[in-house]
């Protein structure tokens, strides 16, 4: 039966998607996060260490999908890590709660630099439907209130296309035949300092 | 004086009930005033196995137990005041009840009188405050509290801390193992890591609002929880959804049942290193999300059902490409089923692996696939017959080795019915209204809905303009996390992850 399966995948259509175009709203908040020059320092690959650090799970599932042959991330050369070590990118989910803020910095700070921070999710960006809780990090559960974020993927979850689309602006938007759109409206909340808060 | 099994005569739970005064306004089943006497009493008929404990839960000043007899099915409430601020441990007596008697100290500051463990549960000391829940909360400057695991003695044993953060892309939680070689002697689990405060932040909202809150304590079963917390808001206001609606309530939460299953029986396989069957879960799973994305507006179904009825219809066409997609999924899925039955490496990682005995599942009142994988007859919408299943009547099947391999037959066949009940729900779905308007009304809620993890329970206490004074959200993973801890015992390390994921319990939903 394996053998038969696996003699179906070759022959048959493959299921995998076309590769989308980056999300503009992505490619404009990076060209304010980033300087041009770094990204491309990152070249055409990316290792992503995933952290949740307070999520309902949602989000999860999403990010587990685009692994899937459909989305198949792989093949743009981004893959996960099991380690912040080996990591290029930390994708952070939230709300950031006050018993995970120690945990996430600790992971930010075991990431080598040039590190990239990809806050997905709502919750990540402190405007989800569990804020104004006193159990998040600065009460919001943004994930800026922890570590800087270079870039947010809104949606509650997002779909595995916005979090792609998201991605490819974070590997595309180093090289100089991606033109970056002016005007968008990017996402709200600005790359913040590192804020004190919870530790 | 001492209080022994002995003293309390072996009374149903319907003639101890009479005893004591119902509350008025709780429903679908009754709410007890207890005393203290009366819960010293549950307490040895919970350890006596004649009752299962469904959840236990704090207000100020106040406990409530949720509790099934299974021999006449008699479920009801008992609540307990405590003036003092104190209440007779039902976990020293009853061990599923530990960890959520540590939960209702940590956040309502009652304390559970002759519980052993001190240790705090959800609070860690990292939050600005103590006792968050109660009239008076304390200060707190944020300090984390030292956690001492339970020693293990004996030769050559080693400890492996594993997490918060874990490698692969799953929620955070700690687990602490003591091995000797390769063999763990105890896992111990550290919880709480992602306490959100959800039953804090729904004090005080509307119910719309809230229902947005409770449909994500657990992503996963967003279906089962929409669905409870909507029964529970409809039995304190005495309100009634539309037919249509209840069976379109049905169809979300067998579509999220298949999608889920899906999701870990390819996970197990993979944690087997199996790549190739979860290749093709994976791809069934996400052309069932698109499709619900593209019929509902929302691929996890957020959000679709909300007090009174549902927020998303069905039309002809649309019950033609689920059909559709479902009979594909179908076939495709006994094919994957074939690769696993026929590969012995992979039965042999899943076979008498991280076996969980029926005396314990039946002690902890495990629910869904890791209850009924160890012969526990229980399925709330079998047992409990809430509409549309008081008319679909699932088949409930049960295995009793209770290891991996079990857990994922359960899966399996309820896969099968599922795919078997959404053809019916499609055939009878009747026409009609979305919803029914829902009377503002004090009064106190309660509701019971099996999500693809066991039984979710949600109760919840309404004000005259329909606002949430209180509201505990219970997932199922409460009794079957310590489980876990007893399934991995003699098992080696790396089949950790292979019983965790055969488990899979929520880590969102317990930590709150």
């Amino acid at each position: 039966m394996s053998r038969e399966l696996l003699l179906e995948g070759l022959l048959e259509r493959p299921v995998t998607i076309p590769k989308p175009a980056p999300s503009p709203d992505a490619l404009a908040e990076l060209a304010r996060t980033v300087d041009r020059a770094a990204l491309r320092r990152l070249g055409r690959s990316l290792v992503i260490r995933e952290v949740d650090a307070g999520s309902c799970n949602g989000c999860e599932l999403e990010i587990h999908a685009l692994s899937n042959a459909i989305y198949d991330l792989e093949r743009f050369g981004i893959r996960f890590a099991a380690s912040p070590k080996h990591a290029d990118v930390l994708m952070v989910t939230g709300p950031v709660t006050r018993n995970m803020a120690a945990a996430l910095r600790r992971a930010w700070e075991c990431t080598p630099d040039p590190k990239r921070v990809v806050a997905v999710g709502d919750c990540a960006a402190g405007c989800g439907v569990f804020a104004g809780s006193y159990a998040l990090a600065g009460g919001t559960g943004a994930v800026a209130e922890i570590v800087p974020v270079h870039l947010h993927i809104r949606g509650c979850p997002p779909s595995p296309m916005a979090l792609l689309q998201g991605l490819l602006a974070l590997l595309g938007g180093g090289r100089p035949s991606v033109h970056v759109r002016g005007g968008t409206s990017g996402p709200t909340t600005t790359p913040s300092s590192r804020a004190s808060g919870a530790g | 004086m001492t209080t022994t099994p002995e003293a309390f005569p072996d009374v149903a739970l319907a003639e101890f009930l009479a005893a004591h005064p119902a509350v008025p306004g709780h429903h679908p089943w009754a709410r007890h005033a207890g005393d203290r006497d009366s819960w010293e009493t549950l307490g040895h008929r919970l350890a006596a196995g004649r009752l299962d404990l469904l959840g236990l839960w704090g207000e100020p000043g106040r406990v409530h137990a949720a509790l099934f007899e299974p021999a006449t099915e008699v479920l009801a409430v008992v609540s307990l005041d405590c003036p003092n601020g104190r209440f007779p441990s039902l976990g020293r007596l009853h061990p599923p009840a530990i960890r959520l008697e540590r939960t209702i100290r940590d956040l309502f500051g009652l304390e559970p009188e002759g519980l052993e463990d001190a240790r705090g549960w959800l609070d860690h000391g990292r939050w600005p405050l103590r006792r968050p829940l109660s009239p008076k909360p304390l200060p707190h400057d944020g300090t984390p509290d030292p956690y001492p695991f339970l020693p293990v003695e004996g030769e050559g044993i080693h400890e492996i801390p594993v997490g918060r953060i874990h490698a692969g892309i799953i929620e955070p939680g700690h687990f602490r193992f003591r091995a000797q070689g390769e063999t763990v002697v105890r896992l111990e689990a550290r919880l709480g890591w992602v306490h959100k405060g959800i039953e804090k932040r729904l004090e005080g909202l509307s119910w719309t609002e809230a229902g947005r809150i409770v449909g994500r304590v657990s992503g996963d079963a967003t279906v089962a929880y929409q669905w409870a917390f909507a029964r529970a808001v409809e039995a304190a206001t005495g309100s009634e959804p539309p037919a249509r609606a209840v069976w379109l309530r049905g169809l979300f939460g067998e579509l999220e049942r298949i999608a889920l299953h899906l999701h870990d029986f390819g996970f197990v396989c993979n944690d087997a290193a199996f790549a190739l069957v979860h290749t093709h879960t994976g791809i069934l799973r996400e052309q069932l999300l698109q499709l619900a994305g593209e019929l509902f507006g929302h691929r996890l179904m957020m959000d679709l059902i909300v007090p009174g009825g549902v927020a998303a219809d069905l039309d002809a066409a649309g019950s033609g490409r689920l059909r559709e997609l479902l009979r594909t999924i179908g076939s495709r899925f006994e094919r994957l089923l074939r690769v696993y039955d026929d590969t012995p490496s992979l039965m042999d990682r899943t076979a008498r692996t991280g076996i969980l005995t029926p005396e314990l599942a039946r002690r902890f009142a495990a629910g869904g696939h890791v209850g009924r994988a160890s012969g526990r007859d229980f399925d709330s919408r079998r047992d409990l017959a809430y509409p549309p299943y008081d008319e679909l009547r699932p088949k409930v099947v049960l295995r009793e080795r209770g290891d991996v391999d079990a857990r994922m037959w359960v899966r399996i066949e309820e896969i099968r019915e599922s795919l078997r009940l959404v053809e019916r729900i499609l055939d009878q779905l009747p026409p009609g209204p979305l919803s029914a308007p829902v009377a503002s009304r004090a009064g106190e809620g309660m509701g019971i809905v099996e999500s693809f993890r066991g039984e979710v329970l949600v109760w919840l206490r309404l004000d005259a303009e329909g606002r949430i004074l209180r509201c505990h959200p219970r997932d199922p993973s409460w009794f079957q996390w310590p489980l876990l801890e007893a399934a991995i015992e003699s098992n080696i390390v790396a089949d950790f992850p292979l019983c965790n994921k055969s488990f899979d319990c929520s880590y969102s939903a317990v930590d709150l």
